[in-house]
């Protein structure tokens, strides 16, 4: 069974981003880029599927700038098989990037797709589930655990009450949660192998999608800030100003 | 123009985060009606047409909605949209497993996360973990948001409107099937609606640990127990403890934040909460930025003082 990874380039989880000084956005200039954590958590599963001799191959794609290949370099570093770039601009909604997605499974047959269960740059939490409607396939979404049989995944859940535990009909949608696995390092020479490995690239119009955001930005602003309170001394200095300063006890 | 409510619960109870989400769908404007899809779930249709404002209550009934799976509820939602410009749920794991499936289906784009209503078609939503907030205008010929409650008061709950019952398929039952919960069983309040929050992170050092020194406190404040991812991911405590970016987003009148470092990952959950204290070792922890009141020391001396004086 062959098992596709769609992973995103995002602004680096470490990196506190700016908001831009006219409102238009958000300050990307000399920012570090990474892969979106979920999506490595994502990688993480669909190599240890085929070290485990589940899966056949391993695909990655990704929908982004000529840039976005570091983050599939890094995939196949981390022992995808083979990579594929769907070259755009600026940026594209969960919806569009879930018609391109449609396109790739298509053609490359996946029997499993797995993807992060949230970009944490635009945090939408949509795409995944946005493929699985319009391939009309199940979906197991915020997964930490999967175990894949014949023609079924029984896929436990990470929701808001504990856990969930489902069984879904393959091929499948599955979303990955942080609880899934431990995402390994690249190793320096698997590095090295990765820049031999295959990387396609295709556009848009191979799919024939309309990239064209559907959702107008009007601007972005900076949130609410937090000024630094007090620093109490004592156990009982803290309750007293609870009790009468901020009267929440 | 009419606005549909899909609503979580449980079969036996409705969540309050229906409420909240009312709130919401308030501001916007227009006729509410709300779903309640599931399993022998009368009960809570009768406790959604109580609530303020609703024009009412439409019941659908099937074995296939026991537990709101993706596949037969988004189905069902699709089969409805037709008399409604806006359909919206709270951003809870359901609503937020579901809604965008009805989006792709309907052809439009979700808004995720809605914190504020600015008009009709006009939300704003935080990204990059909430350092920065999008002012973002749909023109989808419907509209599809999920609503981040911790923003929105509860609507009162003083009146009746009608339940209806409606016709529920069973189209895309066959792709998932319902395997078990294996749910937290706790007497504490809820973490979303908890007024007050002791959260606890990776200094607690274990689940024996973080039990002994968080739940006395908890108990005496009759608090919620949150935690960090850290906390979560080292098994001191369960994966719905968890606030932050990717877990819970609260806003209690008190958090307490316990050997927790305030990674911007874990601020994104907590806040807005209306004071923040923080118990952390190190003084220059990126917590005590945000926090009211901090305290420097150690949380197993701090957090039983704590508790003797309360
Ligand atoms: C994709 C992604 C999503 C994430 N989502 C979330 C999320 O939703 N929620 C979340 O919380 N994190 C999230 N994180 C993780 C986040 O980046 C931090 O790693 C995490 O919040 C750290 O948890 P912590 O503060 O408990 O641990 P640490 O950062 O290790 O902090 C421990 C703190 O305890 C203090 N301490 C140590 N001993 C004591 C003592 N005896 N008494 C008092 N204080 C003591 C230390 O000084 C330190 O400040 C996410 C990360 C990623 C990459
Ligand atoms: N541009 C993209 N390229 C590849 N995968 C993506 C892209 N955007 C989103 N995804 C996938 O969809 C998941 C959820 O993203 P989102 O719905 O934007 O929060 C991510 O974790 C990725 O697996």
């Amino acid at each position: 069974m062959k098992v596709l990874v769609p992973v995103k380039r995002v602004v680096d989880y470490n990196v506190k981003i700016r908001v831009s000084a006219d409102g238009s956005g958000v300050d990307l200039a000399n920012v570090k880029m990474s892969m979106n954590p979920f999506d490595e958590i994502a990688v993480e599963q669909a190599v240890r599927l085929k070290e485990a001799g589940t899966a056949s191959e391993v695909v990655v794609v990704s929908v982004g700038p000529a840039q976005a290949q570091d983050v599939l370099r890094t995939a196949l570093a981390m022992g995808a098989d083979r990579a594929i770039l769907i070259a755009t601009e600026g940026t594209t909604e969960p919806l569009t990037v879930a018609k391109l997605l449609k396109g790739v499974v298509a053609e490359e047959e996946p029997g499993l797709v797995i993807l992060g269960k949230q970009a944490i740059d635009d945090d939408c939490n949509q795409t995944g589930q946005m493929l699985s409607a319009l391939l009309g396939w199940s979906q197991a979404t915020f997964a930490s655990e999967i175990e894949l049989s014949d023609d079924k995944a029984k896929v436990t859940r990470e929701v808001d009450g504990g856990l969930q535990a489902i069984e879904v009909t393959l091929p499948a949608i599955v979303t990955a949660d942080l609880r899934l696995n431990e995402p390994r390092y690249a190793s320096l020479p698997n590095i090295m192998k990765a820049k031999k490995k295959p990387l396609d690239t295709k556009t848009p119009e191979d799919f024939g999608v309309d990239v064209a955001r559907r959702l107008n930005v009007l601007r972005v602003e900076e949130p609410a800030g937090r000024q630094a309170g007090v620093k109490v001394g004592s156990v009982a200095e803290l309750l007293d100003k609870l009790k009468n300063e901020a009267g929440v006890i | 123009m009419a606005i549909l409510l899909f609503a979580d619960h449980d079969n036996a109870a409705l969540s309050e985060a229906a409420a909240k989400t009312l709130t919401a769908a308030t501001q916007i404007g227009g006729e509410v009606d709300i779903l309640i899809a599931g399993k022998d779930a009368a009960a809570v249709a009768d406790e959604a047409a109580k609530l303020a404002g609703v024009r009412s209550v439409l019941l659908a009934k099937g074995d296939a909605l026991e537990q709101r799976l993706a596949e037969p509820t988004a189905a069902l939602i699709v089969a409805l949209a037709g008399d409604y410009d806006t359909i919206l749920a709270p951003a809870t794991t359901t609503g937020k497993n579901v809604l965008p499936r009805v989006a792709a289906l309907l052809d439009v784009m979700q808004i995720s996360e809605v914190i504020e209503v600015v008009s009709a078609d006009t939300f704003k939503r935080p990204i990059y973990a909430g350092n920065a907030i999008e002012v973002v205008q749909s023109g989808e010929a419907k509209k599809v948001l999920t609503v981040r409650t911790a923003g929105f008061a509860a609507a009162a709950a003083d009146a009746s409107a009608p339940v209806k019952t409606v016709e529920a398929g069973t189209e895309g039952a066959e792709l998932s099937r319902f395997v078990e919960n294996i749910l937290s069983v706790s007497d504490r309040p809820e973490l979303s609606s908890a007024k007050i929050i002791v959260s606890g992170g990776r200094a607690l050092g274990s689940e024996e640990k973080f039990q002994a020194v968080l739940n006395p406190v908890a108990d005496k404040l009759g608090a919620a127990v949150g935690a960090s991812r850290a906390a979560v991911d080292a098994g001191y405590a369960p994966n719905d403890f968890q606030v932050g970016q990717t877990g819970k987003v609260v806003a209690p009148d008190l958090y307490v934040a316990c050997g927790i470092s305030g990674a911007i990952q874990h601020l994104a959950g907590m806040k807005d909460s209306k004071v923040i204290v923080a118990i952390n070792t190190d003084e220059e922890a990126p917590i005590f930025q945000v926090a009211d009141y901090g305290l420097v020391g150690d949380l197993f001396d701090v957090l039983p003082q704590l508790e003797s004086q309360l």
